[in-house]
């Protein structure tokens, strides 16, 4: 009884709020709380672009002057010396050091992380595989300097071993060449890159995992496949392109984590292709490392470094997207 | 080749739910064994629980016995793969791997059985699509995709998929119900020319399809929603459209219900 009351009088107002609109603004087709959310979304998008750009423009009229003044190449040269009287700077070093490093973390960490997508998704008992994946994706929640200060006082030391070790028996692997192979590398860098990365890689192949239809692991199951077969024949063609945007995401995260490289890598200058020997640089622990103390012009010339850094990271960012908008079109 | 099946009181449940009870029968080799019954009532839960693909859905599982001639499918040391690779199965979507050529898709199961070398994987390749009536429309496109093709030759492709691998017995779930009208008379051609090779078992939701296929059909049934499936009776074809042992089979047929 009060119930039907209820339903009539709030249809009936709703009736009276149409009426109203109709016979006020013929035109208008929202209601008021539509518009209101509509200009609140647009404005707030509109804000979120304004600050965007301006950001943008502070960096480009900060870093231009100090461009300006470069006695070198920014975009091929090797020196990073941007705080002397005749400044010398260019971003090789750091690009190097940046994509190297992450490029490496990727490369490690991808295999481990879709070995757990798949023993998550397929091997483990659902009692073990819910928290398995809990506890993976909590390695994201773990702060970065966590990360770098336990890179620099659990994992560095013992680098120093399996850096030697790898040095003599793959020493004529140009990577893993050189004479001093140390614990403070670019290579014990990208080993806490990976496991930074490993989460956001794990987790999204194991969504892709879960989208692969039923009719296709029975296909397989069906001829007599094993678990494994059926992850070969079902499983891995069906998630190929979403496991490569998932590390493509992982890479431009590694690109762009600062204070646990900035703890473990020593910084040295210059190219260094021997990745086991300490030392090396990437535009965002550089940025961290030496901002504080930098000159006007050397502040400049970080900025400058950043924003090739922001570049370089949204197309990766772009492009896994891209790899990962085109799986859906194919699904 | 191709094995008599003897099922007795076979159950299957779907975690705590019992799905078919007490179900047994003998389905004869080289003959055509229809499942007929209203949806629900338990066909394709039956179908799979003879080449141990029922249990691959998590908490699935299967009680009583599937004799294969000599072989107990639920014996303690049979593994269901090993089944699986001798008892074939067609579902009721066509579901080729979609990233495999027409040629990889007919070669994917003997690859599983470790069948190497070029020659020997074009023979059979050839021989299962001829088998399956498609070779005459896919010989000039092996290595296109699958997924491309439409869906009657999809269909016509698992089934050569199936039979690459000879199993005993090939199982079909209602193979034609995505399929239009001609595709389904091709289907339906190509049972009756595999029966001589093959025990087959298929699922149909249309008389007409049982009538015209099957030598042997057998009817389920279901008491009421809840209530596990069960098999009313088997017997030649013939025999259930013609004069049924049992009211609830006549009334289906004649399409009256209850
Ligand atoms: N994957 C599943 N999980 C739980 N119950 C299922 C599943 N598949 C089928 N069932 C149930 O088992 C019963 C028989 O289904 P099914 O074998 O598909 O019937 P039919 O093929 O005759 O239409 C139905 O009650 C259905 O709801
Ligand atoms: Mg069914």
């Amino acid at each position: 009884m009060t119930s039907e009351t209820g339903v009539e009088s709030s249809a009936d107002r709703a009736e009276s709020v149409r009426a109203g609109h109709r016979a006020r603004m013929p035109k208008s087709t929202g209601r008021v709380g539509d518009r209101v959310f509509a200009s609140a979304a647009r404005g707030s998008g509109a804000l979120v672009l304004a600050i965007i750009v301006a950001i943008a423009a502070f960096l480009v009229w900060k870093a231009v002057p100090a461009l300006q003044k470069d006695q070198a190449n920014f975009l091929t040269s090797q020196a990073w010396d941007p705080n002397a009287a005749t400044p010398r700077f260019g971003i090789v070093q750091l690009a190097f050091g940046t994509v190297v490093s992450s490029l490496l973390a990727m490369l490690i960490a991808t295999p481990v992380a879709v070995g757990i997508a798949l023993f998550i998704g397929f091997y483990a008992p659902r009692r073990l595989g819910g928290p398995l994946g809990y506890v993976v994706d909590l390695l994201a929640a773990v702060p970065s300097i966590v990360y770098g200060l336990w890179g620099l006082a659990v994992l560095a030391p013992h680098m120093e071993g399996v850096s030697k070790g790898l040095n003599a028996a793959l020493g004529w692997i140009p990577i893993f060449g050189g004479d001093s192979p140390g614990k403070n590398s670019v290579f014990t860098a990208s080993i806490v890159l990976a496991i930074m990365i490993l989460p956001i890689i794990s987790s999204l192949s194991r969504e892709v995992f879960l989208q692969v239809p039923r009719a296709h692991l029975e296909a397989s199951l069906a001829l007599g496949a094993t678990r494994w077969e059926m992850i070969k024949m079902s499983v891995l063609p069906y998630g190929r392109s979403g496991v490569i945007g998932a590390s493509m995401l992982g890479l431009g995260r590694a690109m762009g984590e600062t204070i646990a490289v900035a703890m473990v890598l020593t910084y040295a200058p210059g190219v260094n292709i021997h990745l086991l020997e300490d030392g090396g640089a990437t535009f965002a622990a550089n940025i961290a490392n030496s901002f504080a103390e930098a000159s006007e012009t050397g502040r400049g010339a970080l900025i400058a470094s950043g924003l090739v850094l922001f570049v370089i990271t949204l197309v990766v960012n772009m492009a896994a997207r891209a790899v990962v908008a085109r799986r859906k079109e194919f699904a | 080749m191709a094995k008599r099946i003897e099922v007795s009181g076979l159950h299957a449940y779907y975690g705590g739910t019992l799905a078919i009870e007490d179900i047994s029968m003998t389905i004869e080799p080289r003959s055509v064994t229809a499942f007929i019954g209203p949806s629900g009532c338990g066909k394709s839960t039956f179908l799979r629980t003879l080449n141990r693909m029922h249990e691959v859905i998590p908490g699935a599982r299967v009680e009583g016995k599937v004799m294969l001639d000599d072989d107990d499918l639920y014996g303690p040391s049979v593994d269901p793969v090993a089944v699986r690779r001798t008892v074939g199965m067609v579902f009721q979507r066509p579901n080729p791997f979609p990233t495999m050529s027409i040629y990889e898709n007919v070669a994917a199961g003997l690859r599983l059985n470790g069948v190497r070398g070029k020659s020997k994987l074009d023979d059979v390749v050839e021989e299962s699509l001829r088998d399956a009536n498609l070779w005459n429309e896919v010989k000039d496109r092996l290595g296109k995709p699958g997924a491309g093709l439409s869906g009657g030759q999809q269909q016509r492709l698992c089934i050569a998929r199936a039979i690459a691998v000879q199993p005993q017995v090939l199982l079909m779930d209602e193979p034609c119900s995505a399929l239009d009208p001609i595709s389904t008379l091709a289907i339906e051609d190509l049972v009756a020319k595999l029966k001589n090779q093959f025990t087959i078992v298929i699922v149909t939701h249309n008389m007409q399809q049982a009538a015209r296929v099957s030598d042997r059909t057998a009817f389920f049934n279901i008491a009421g929603t809840g209530k596990p499936g069960k098999l009313i009776e088997i017997d030649d074809t013939s025999t259930i459209f013609t004069k049924p042992q049992e009211q609830a089979t006549e009334d289906y047929i004649t399409g009256r219900f209850g």
